[in-house]
Order: C-alpha cells, then sequence, then structure tokens
C-alpha cells in the first residue's frame, strides 16, 4: 500500500499541493483526475521520488521515501508525462540500460526485457533507433521501462496525451493487461479515459483532494439531486400539479416563451419521477410539451468540484487516515472516504 | 553505477563526442610532440605535454557540456531520479565514463615516449610522471566541467561558463600578480569572493534567506578580522589565487619532478567537484520546477 500523508510541495510562495493525504490499495487501477495545474503531476513525481516535499511523508509498502529512498524506488515503475528517453539508443539497448539499473543482470535481465518488449508489442522496433519511432511506439516504450523489475505500482503520468485515437485505444488496452499484476496509478484530465479504465478515483484540484472513491461513489457523494426539466402549456389548474409526488425535493419555476410554463424539479437519485409528472399533468388538465431528466455524471460532478475548490476549507484537509478512523467499517469495506468541505 | 557507467560510454561513442575528444587531443599531441620531439630534436615527453595541456581548455567543455545538462534538457533526469541509484551513483557513473574517454587518448600517448626512445634516450620515469600528471590535471578539469554541467540545462551555457572558467583559471596567476599585496586590496577581494560563493548557495539551495544571511555572517567575519588583525590581509589574496590555479601545479610535473602535493591536489579538486556535482543533483530534487541557468 502506497500512503500519502500531509504532503506539501511549495515553489517559493507557490503552493503546487498543500496537505494531500490518502492512500493507494494494491490490485486496483486509480485515477489522478485534475485540471491542468492541479498538482498531479507534482504529487506523481513525489510518490516516485522524483521530487522532494516539503512536508509530509510517502511510505510504499511501510517504506518511508525519506528514509529508505532506493528500496522504496524498486516497488515504482514510473512513466513521466514526456517519455523519459535517449534518442540514441534502441529500444532494446535503452530497455538494458534500465533493467540494469533496477538491478537486473544476466539471463533474468535478458529473460525480463525480451517478456516486456512482447508484451508492449515493441519486439518489432526493439532495433531502432528510439528518436526514429513515431510517439505511439516511444510511449510503449516508456511503459516497457516502467514495467521492467516487475514493480508492484506502475506510475503513468497522462500516458495517452498526444497520441492518435487508435493509439489511445492499445494504450488503454495495455493499462488494463497491467492491473492484472500491477497496482496503477495513473493521471489524465479525461474524463472518459478514467472512466473506462480506473477502478478508483482522486479528484484533486487547486493542489487539494477533491474527492475519492469509485466513480459511483463520487457521483453519489458529490452529484447533488437530479433534475426534470419541464415544460407544459399555461392551461389547466397547475398550481398544485407536484403536490404529492414521491422523491420531489422541491421545484423552481424558469423562464419559458409566452404562452408556456417552465419547472426545474429537483429529485432525489434513485427515483424516477417522469411518469408520475406526467401523469399529475394529465389529471390536472395540463398539455405536457418537453419533460427531460439530468442525472449527475462525472463530468458534472467534476466541474462542480474544481469549481468550487477554491472553497475548500484549508483548516479542514481531506485525510483519508483520519476519515479511516472516524468512519471506522463502512470506509474499510469501500476503500473511500468523505471528503470534509465548509 | 555500472549501468550509467555502460550508457554513457555507449552514448560518447555512439555519437562524435567521444570520437572527437580524443581524435583532437590525439592530433594536438601528435603535432606537438613532431615539433617539440622529432624536429626539436628534445626527447623531454613532458615539454610537449605542458603545451598540449593548453587543449584542456576547449576539448574538456566540449565533453562536459552535455553529460548533466542534457538530461535536464530532455527531462530524462526524471528517470534518473525514480531509478534504484542515489544521485551519487549517477553522478560517479558519469564521471568514470568521462574519466574512460579521457584513458582511452592517454592510453595513445602512452606510446609516444617509447616512439620517441626509437631515435634517442628517453627518461621514462619523468615522462610518464609527466603523463600521469597531465591525466590528473585533465581528471581534475573533467570533474569541474560535471559540475558546471550539472548547474544549467542548457549544453551550449554548460560549454560557456566552462570554457571562460577554464580561462580564467588559466590565468588566475597573472591575475594574481596584479592585485595589490596590500591588506585592503585583499579584504575587498575576499568580500566579493564571498558574495560570488553565495550567489553559488543561493543557486544550490535557491533559499535567498540562507544565502543572504551567509553572507552577512561572512562579511561580519571578514570585517572583524580586518580590523582586528589586518596584518593577516596582506598578500594572502594573491597567495590564495596562486593556491588556486590548478595549472601552476603542474609546472614541476612539467619539469620532470613528479609532485605528490600537486597530485593530492588534483585528487581533493576532483573530489569536491564530483561531491559538488552530486549536491546539485540532489538540490534540483527540491527545487524542480522553478526556471533554472
Amino acid at each position: 500500500m502506497i500512503c500519502v500523508n500531509h504532503l506539501t510541495k511549495k515553489y517559493g510562495s507557490h503552493t503546487a499541493i498543500e496537505d494531500l493525504s490518502f492512500s493507494i490499495e494494491e490490485g486496483k487501477i486509480y485515477g489522478l483526475l485534475g485540471p491542468n495545474g492541479a498538482g498531479k503531476s507534482t504529487t506523481m513525481n513525489i510518490i516516485t521520488g522524483c521530487l522532494a516535499a516539503s512536508a509530509g511523508t510517502v511510505t510504499v509498502d511501510g517504506i518511508d521515501h525519506f528514509e529508505d529512498s532506493r528500496a522504496a524506488k524498486r516497488l515504482i515503475g514510473y512513466l513521466p508525462e514526456m517519455p523519459p528517453l535517449y534518442g540514441d539508443l534502441t529500444p532494446y539497448e535503452y530497455l538494458c540500460f534500465v533493467a540494469r539499473a533496477k538491478g537486473l543482470k544476466g539471463e533474468a535481465l535478458e529473460a525480463d526485457v525480451r517478456e516486456i518488449m512482447d508484451k508492449t508489442r515493441i519486439t518489432e522496433m526493439s532495433g531502432r533507433l528510439i528518436r526514429n519511432l513515431s510517439k505511439g511506439y516511444r510511449q510503449r516504450v516508456g511503459i516497457a521501462q516502467a514495467m521492467l523489475g516487475n514493480p508492484k505500482y506502475i506510475i503513468l503520468d497522462e500516458p495517452t496525451v498526444g497520441l492518435d485515437p487508435l493509439q489511445i485505444i492499445e494504450i488503454r488496452t495495455l493499462i488494463r493487461e497491467l492491473s492484472g499484476s500491477h497496482t496503477v496509478i495513473l493521471s489524465s484530465h479525461i474524463l472518459a479515459e478514467v472512466q473506462e479504465v480506473c477502478d478508483q478515483l482522486l479528484i484533486i484540484a487547486d493542489g487539494k483532494i477533491a474527492a475519492a472513491g469509485t466513480i459511483e461513489q463520487i457521483i453519489d457523494r458529490e452529484g447533488g439531486d437530479g433534475t426534470l426539466s419541464v415544460i407544459a402549456k399555461d392551461e389547466g389548474d397547475l398550481s398544485e400539479v407536484f403536490d404529492g409526488i414521491q422523491g420531489i425535493e422541491r421545484v423552481q419555476p424558469t423562464d419559458a416563451d409566452e404562452g408556456l410554463l417552465g419547472f426545474t424539479v429537483f429529485f432525489r437519485r434513485g427515483s424516477d419521477i417522469r411518469e408520475a409528472v406526467y401523469r399529475s399533468f394529465v389529471s390536472h388538465g395540463g398539455v405536457l410539451l418537453d419533460l427531460h431528466a439530468n442525472v449527475p455524471t462525472l463530468e458534472s460532478v467534476f466541474l462542480h468540484l474544481t469549481e468550487r475548490s477554491e472553497e475548500i476549507s484549508p483548516e479542514e484537509p481531506v485525510s483519508p487516515a483520519a476519515d479511516a478512523k472516524d468512519d471506522g467499517d463502512e470506509n474499510q469495506e469501500d476503500g473511500g472516504y468523505t471528503p470534509q468541505f465548509r | 553505477m555500472r549501468a550509467i557507467y555502460q550508457k554513457e560510454l555507449k552514448t560518447y561513442f555512439s555519437s562524435m563526442t567521444g570520437y572527437v575528444f580524443i581524435g583532437v587531443l590525439l592530433l594536438l599531441s601528435g603535432i606537438m610532440c613532431l615539433w617539440v620531439n622529432l624536429l626539436g630534436g628534445l626527447s623531454n615527453f613532458e615539454y610537449t605535454l605542458s603545451m598540449v595541456s593548453y587543449i584542456f581548455l576547449l576539448i574538456v567543455p566540449v565533453l562536459t557540456m552535455s553529460v548533466v545538462a542534457d538530461e535536464r534538457r530532455n527531462k530524462t533526469d526524471q528517470l534518473l531520479y525514480s531509478l534504484p541509484l542515489g544521485t551519487g551513483r549517477i553522478i560517479l557513473g558519469k564521471y568514470f565514463a568521462l574519466v574512460t574517454v579521457f584513458a582511452c587518448a592517454v592510453g595513445v600517448m602512452c606510446f609516444y615516449p617509447l616512439i620517441l626512445s626509437l631515435y634517442g634516450t628517453v627518461n621514462f620515469l619523468s615522462a610518464y610522471a609527466a603523463l600521469l600528471g597531465f591525466f590528473l590535471l585533465g581528471c581534475a578539469l573533467l570533474a569541474f566541467g560535471l559540475f558546471i554541467s550539472s548547474l544549467t540545462e542548457s549544453p551550449v551555457i554548460a560549454a560557456v561558463i566552462s570554457f571562460f572558467s577554464l580561462l580564467f583559471l588559466y590565468l588566475l596567476g597573472s591575475f594574481a600578480s596584479m592585485i595589490p599585496a596590500g591588506a585592503s586590496a585583499s579584504f575587498i577581494c575576499y568580500v566579493i569572493l564571498a558574495a560570488l560563493l553565495c550567489l553559488i548557495v543561493y543557486r544550490l539551495t535557491r533559499n535567498g534567506f540562507f544565502a543572504g544571511a551567509l553572507y552577512v555572517i561572512a562579511a561580519g567575519v571578514l570585517c572583524v578580522l580586518y580590523f582586528l588583525r589586518p596584518a593577516l590581509f596582506e598578500g594572502s589574496f594573491p597567495a590564495l589565487m596562486n593556491w588556486l590555479c590548478v595549472y601552476d601545479r603542474y609546472t614541476d610535473f612539467a619539469n620532470g619532478v613528479f609532485d605528490l602535493s600537486a597530485a593530492v591536489y588534483y585528487f581533493s579538486v576532483t573530489g569536491i567537484f564530483v561531491c559538488f556535482s552530486m549536491q546539485s543533483l540532489e538540490a534540483r530534487r527540491w527545487n524542480e520546477g522553478r526556471s533554472g541557468l
């Protein structure tokens, strides 16, 4: 398990991440989601030991980076945002270099390099200079170096950025294949990608954790009510048309054209009130012209969280460790926690 | 360390850098050997090496400019940081690869006294002692170039800084004779030197308060010493400059004397700049994301 506790990184007066706390459980694909500049890469760089934190600790399977960085790094494979490749080496030479640096020798080195090249499908390009490879193949070589030495955790920083749609599909397939034998953490600002690939999400905004958990948990917690947009003719007695319908939280009139009435109906998620609304309009002599339900999506939650991130109280940082203690078994089961907002 | 060493060596010999370094060094030493020893009729290979040593001004920046700066420019330093190596092993691997390329050239130059012996009497001991001194001088300057390369992400800037720094070191002896021997001149020079050193400290730590406080303390100590014991400063700065002049130490080797203190001096300079390079690389882990040179 990777435990990140109260991590802060400051560049002079600028705070890149502030009091970040979360934990990474084994065998899952985690998505670090956030807008550009939110602190995703900084967080990953600190977890991998590329960057030193201003405050806080990172432990990898109980090993503190500060105390035994080399042992911690042996457990992690890392692909930075820009694949760290040497253009004047071939993929085979490059991977042999990384494997040697990770402590592999002799036949084990050769076997591991061959196996990883097969898995990442770069064997046919193994003799060409890296600078002559396409971006997709370079990305594969980058992922291959992260996989060398069979690290327990593989951390990928925006692995599909700049790739064409076909290459994106190939890389996502490769990441899913990795999840069988590794714990994967990937960062992205592409919602569709994390929805498709990840089991768990960590949404970062302005250097703080805005939400964490599975996609469903985050939508449940942060999505708020569903809404129903209703447009009807201004006919009949509609003053009590929404009364008595189960699940409705509140109704808000909206602007509508002349002769029409508009409503936004807020309802509890999980309940489908469309049929009841339709029947109520009919029974009250109303003419329903448009009925459209909007349920919260990851996109709406993400926009909501990243827009309001400035409202997060600095005095109440999100701490899964603290939340785990507070929430007890509930959070132990789902691996999530409830962020605290003011 | 071995992985870095092998990779660096491969890089030098898969590009032109290693061949250019060795080729230029051998070409110049060959021309000098022909001119001084064969055409000049002198059997002292030490004199040839003494003249060849000036080529370090050009070839050391060429060989060292990319060694760390390129890693940062191409973002491959992130790979090095994420590997279970540590900055010490990274720098040592790179430094030994530099020394190996230089040793290849020096290895070929070892045959020169043997060739000269075909045409006359050669004092092999003094010739090979001079070659050892030449090698140690080169190693010290390569460590210096490595350190300069670790300060910037631009190989061109690293090469320019290395060149002018080495030129300054060459001329240090001449500059020393220009500085008045009086206490006040030395005091002013020390205050300026302290400012430069604190600037380097700031560059490494990015901590303005720490560097500023260090300078205030250093300047305060200098002021106190100057007013209490001005005699301490008389002629001391020119003496320090002469002591720092790495090329002057080679004079004894060139005269056929194996100067053990000079050898220790070169080892010390090498060790100091290799350590500085390690610290510089480590410092980047703390300050990455800020603008560099």
